[in-house]
């Protein structure tokens, strides 16, 4: 079925005022001999075979609210949505309205990111906020191109931790390879029990950024402000990739002195939806405004006097500037930032807190119990916040196997990105988790060992 | 009429959502590391809901009304898209699963990628980029590394149309190559003469939108094609306007090197008040190795009593992957929602009346506003938006005009090759009533224009909103809400 209302009267009414006769007509500039090729394609369904063939496709699945118990995350976590996140995306008015390009008509977008960038700040601890970026990865990238743009032509080295997740550092090495811009860091094969010390000595008088993750990748919590320090004395920007949800316990970037904090918003309201879409947060100090990237909404007035909200410093982005432009992104995550300032508005500080706290609780008892297994030990004594690396005491994937054959997702397989960590695993535990989910874990990891 | 700010509605000591206690042991947290205050607004529940509805109502949107912003495809979003997209077994999937359980996520994906591929001729696909500018760094990236794994390391030019969309330029900008720009000629064509003088053994490729942002297929395209291979260089298509072209013409099949789709705008996937989008590239077959990774594909071929085993693989050259996971997943579980129940036939009819649409409303305008390139057009066009008897009146006039008529103006001031420039793409799900009455308003400012322009210079005049001090947003930079004065700094 389409979705075309036109009767067949209305459509010969329209041929007529253009002045052909048929449809095909309308299309003589198309080279005749490429015209109206015939699309092997399968036919049409009406909606009620395609919702039959959509859920036979998603039940093709297991999935980690009915099928699976979930300890998977290295970047995509399992939290619990309030029923009134999605409500409220599910409003037409919202999801099916165009960038809010005439601000007349458009309050309801632009007051929503203008709230967004608020929030985005107070939890970053940061100035300024833009409307959001694709996801993490390239809002980690976005930061450099801003460092580069900063610089331009005087300092064109990147500093990235081993620690930054290895996605993002994935994403990063695509993004400079048309930017002139050196890596450095990049290891996987460096100390990775070091801390963020480990990337002093990389920092010098040609380091546009320092690129580092909070917690690390490996769940590590670390204080950056001497990092920061150090970074600043040799002229460097320094970017903190962060975990908003862990943003409700632990200090944040910006009273350590970040110049970018960015990060992925998912853990705010998003759904996993196997990746994406999900939610590139990105903020700075104000002084680099007129470097960053992406749509901004500022505070005005109408010409009745009333409060209002526009896109504002367009004069930076692609569709004014061109090839003099910092960067080419021209959406943004809209309705994913919508989700992240319902997310923060119906939880508040308390609700927010209580996340991030059941997080830490129930990982600690998690690794606690996990560590009394003959065989398992955790790999670092670095405070951690809700995941956790994890030295096993046989390959990862023999172990995942055997927790799936029970319904249990285990942990990432650390071993695939850093040579070092053969046989470790990195552990996720959010408030979704029961003490007798954990515990179940617990006694399986036990079991592989006597396998 | 204003709605105050989240945090103006905070009341401190409330709560939306609370979360069970601990079943676990405590542990003492890390003092040292905490931070004091976390300063988050405090609400009800209701009281959140009631604020971002009473927001939804400043919007005007498709599920509203007619939104003919030109090069943008607003047309309507099928609801069975936001369920499918919704069901447990897609949106509680953990990107980083095993592939045995995901068979599900990477049929869907993998059957996506073929479709994707048989509707505009390319031989791969990656589903990766997140949106239409996202797709063309990739693209970018990949005509580089195809040029450097050839050896041909001189060429750093990339041609693109003065018609084209800013992201192209910025997107070429972003791999440090230059922009050089192609003219039209008088008919919306490429210039043919300037586009031969501008290629050479450094053009890496040429940026091509067809139809271009004037609605306008291009005359001579095989030429220009043509003109492009025979310097070395590629041709990367804009997907932008591919709502014309399904079962019309597949732009593999006329030579097109790649191209990005933009799902949001030809799949019926809603634009989110800006976003998310999504924008899979496809790439003719000596481009495949270089897509980003990882793509879908059968690793285990199906026999007698087993279905094939889908998972990843990553193209040998591959420019690497270009975000986090596998690209919008969601929005694609939308976009095969809509293809599916499309099927070859649909989808041609799709370019059908969206192209029958735009011609009718031109048609209904002709000799009341100028269109500069008069032939028939595709799926939009552009409408000149000044009037010798009304001086003083500007495209911007009459878009702000058009509100209080209850309709979401065409974009204005763009391409920037026309002077006062309205674009209009109505796109196929709008009926003849909706297109006749947006006629018979814009014929009607056309009017008021002549006699009373006060009335279009401070127009609108019945949105709950007037026309914004942009200026004032830009030099007072206000970009965070008042926290109020008593907000109270709690203490951990």
């Amino acid at each position: 079925m389409t979705y075309i209302p036109h009767s067949p009267k209305e459509r010969e009414a329209m041929l007529a005022a253009i002045g052909v006769k048929t449809l095909e007509d309308l299309f003589k500039d198309i080279p005749a001999k490429v015209r109206f090729p015939k699309l092997d394609l399968p036919p049409a369904l009406t909606e009620m075979e395609a919702a039959t063939e959509l859920g036979e496709l998603s039940i093709g699945n297991e999935n980690v609210r009915t099928d699976l118990v979930s300890f998977l995350g290295a970047g995509a976590y399992n939290h619990y949505i309030p029923a009134a996140v999605d409500h409220i995306l599910r409003r037409g008015e919202f999801y099916t309205a165009y960038t809010p390009y005439q601000p007349e008509i458009s309050q309801g977008t632009l007051q929503a990111i203008f709230e967004y960038q608020s929030l985005i700040c107070a939890l970053t601890g940061m100035e300024v906020s833009n409307a959001s970026h694709y996801d993490g990865a390239t809002a980690v990238a976005e930061a450099a191109n801003m460092a580069y743009a900063q610089f331009r032509g005087k300092r064109n080295k990147v500093v990235i931790s081993p620690t930054v997740h290895p996605q993002y550092r994935g994403t990063m090495r695509t993004y400079v390879q048309g930017m002139g811009l050196e890596l450095s860091g990049d290891d996987p094969k460096a100390d990775l029990y070091a801390g963020p010390e480990a990337l002093e000595s990389l920092i010098d008088e040609e380091t546009a950024l320092v690129i580092v993750q909070y917690p690390d990748f490996f769940g590590r919590v670390y204080d950056f402000t001497k990092l920061i320090e150090l970074a600043h004395g040799r002229g460097a920007l320094v970017c903190v990739t962060a975990n908003p949800t862990a943003l409700a316990l632990f200090r944040p970037p910006g009273e350590m002195g970040a110049d970018i904090v960015v990060g992925e918003g998912q853990p705010l309201g998003i759904p996993l939806s196997f990746g994406g879409p999900y939610l590139g947060f990105f903020t700075t100090r104000k002084q680099y405004i007129h470097k960053m990237a992406g749509r901004l909404v500022g505070e005005t007035l109408d010409n009745r006097g009333q409060r209002a909200f526009v896109l504002t410093l367009t004069a930076r982005e692609q569709h004014i500037k061109r090839e003099r432009a910092i960067s080419n992104i021209c959406s943004n995550q809209g309705l994913l930032a919508l989700a992240a300032a319902v997310y923060l508005s119906l939880l508040g500080p308390t609700g927010l807190r209580q996340v991030a706290d059941l997080c830490y609780q129930k990982a600690h008892y998690a690794a606690g119990k996990i560590c009394t297994v003959k065989g398992y030990s955790l790999c670092f004594d670095t405070p951690f916040f809700h995941e956790f690396s994890v030295c096993c005491p046989k390959p990862v994937a023999e172990i995942n196997d055997h927790l799936l054959e029970h319904g249990f997702l285990g942990g990432y397989d650390l071993g695939q990105d850093y040579p070092s960590l053969k046989d470790h695993m990195l552990i996720a535990v959010t408030e979704m988790n029961t003490k007798e989910e954990i515990d179940a874990l617990v006694d399986m990891l036990a079991e592989v060992n006597h396998d | 009429m204003t709605e105050l700010t989240i945090y103006e509605l905070s009341s401190p000591g409330r709560t939306g959502v609370t979360f069970p206690e601990p079943d676990v042991p405590r542990v003492k947290l890390p003092e040292n590391l905490l931070r004091k205050d976390l300063p988050l607004p405090e609400l009800a529940e209701v009281d959140v809901v009631r604020h971002y509805v009473n927001l939804s109502k400043y919007n005007y949107s498709v599920d509203g009304g007619f939104y003919p912003l030109g090069s943008c495809t607003m047309k309507y979003n099928p609801k069975i898209n936001e369920d499918t997209a919704r069901l447990p077994g897609f949106a509680f999937t953990h990107p980083l699963q095993p592939i045995e359980t995901v068979q599900g996520n990477l049929a869907l994906m993998y059957t996506l990628q073929e479709w994707l591929k048989e509707i505009s001729g390319f031989a791969a696909l990656t589903l990766q980029p997140a949106a239409g500018a996202h797709g063309e760094l990739t693209g970018v990236l990949i005509m580089r590394a195809y040029h450097k794994d050839r050896g041909d390391t001189k060429r750093v030019k990339m041609l693109i149309p003065d018609s084209a969309h800013g992201t192209n330029p910025a997107s070429s900008a972003m791999s440090s190559l230059d922009v050089v720009q192609v003219p039209s000629d008088a008919r919306g064509n490429v210039d043919l003469v300037a586009l031969k003088s501008a290629c050479d053994d450094t053009t890496v490729g040429l940026m091509l939108t067809n139809p271009n942002t004037l609605g306008l297929f291009d005359e001579h395209l095989a030429q220009v094609i043509k003109i492009v291979h025979d310097c070395g260089g590629l041709v990367y298509g804009d997907g932008a306007n591919l709502n014309a072209l399904l079962g019309i013409i597949r732009p593999g099949d006329v030579g097109f090197d790649l191209m990005h789709y933009n799902l949001h705008k030809t799949f019926s996937t809603p634009h989110g008040g800006g976003g998310p989008g999504s924008g899979p590239v496809g790439v003719a077959k000596n481009l495949a190795d270089f897509l980003p990774g990882p793509l879908v594909d059968i690793v285990e071929e199906s026999s007698d009593d087993e279905p094939p085993l889908f998972g990843f693989v990553t193209p040998q050259k591959t420019i690497g992957r270009v975000k986090a996971f596998h690209g919008h997943f969601g929005m694609l579980v939308r976009a095969y929602t809509y293809i599916a129940m499309h099927g070859p036939i649909g989808l041609r009819q799709i370019a059908e009346y969206s192209v029958l649409n735009a011609n009718y409303i031109k048609a209904r305008l002709k000799g009341v506003f100028t269109v500069p390139f008069d032939r028939i057009c595709m799926h939009e066009f552009v409408a000149e938006s000044q009037w010798a008897d009304a001086p003083g009146i500007r495209a911007l006039d009459v878009a702000k005009r058009l509100m209080d008529y209850d309709f979401h103006p065409p974009t204005n001031y763009f391409p920037l090759i026309v002077h006062e420039a309205l674009m209009i793409e109505p796109t196929e799900t709008e009926n003849k009533g909706t297109l006749d009455a947006f006629a018979d308003a814009l014929i009607k400012i056309a009017a008021e224009a002549k006699a009373t322009p006060d009335l279009l210079h401070e127009a609108p005049h019945k949105t709950p909103f007037g026309r914004m001090d942009e200026v004032k947003a830009a030099r007072d930079l206000v970009l965070c809400c008042w926290l109020p004065e008593d907000y109270e700094k709690e203490e951990q």
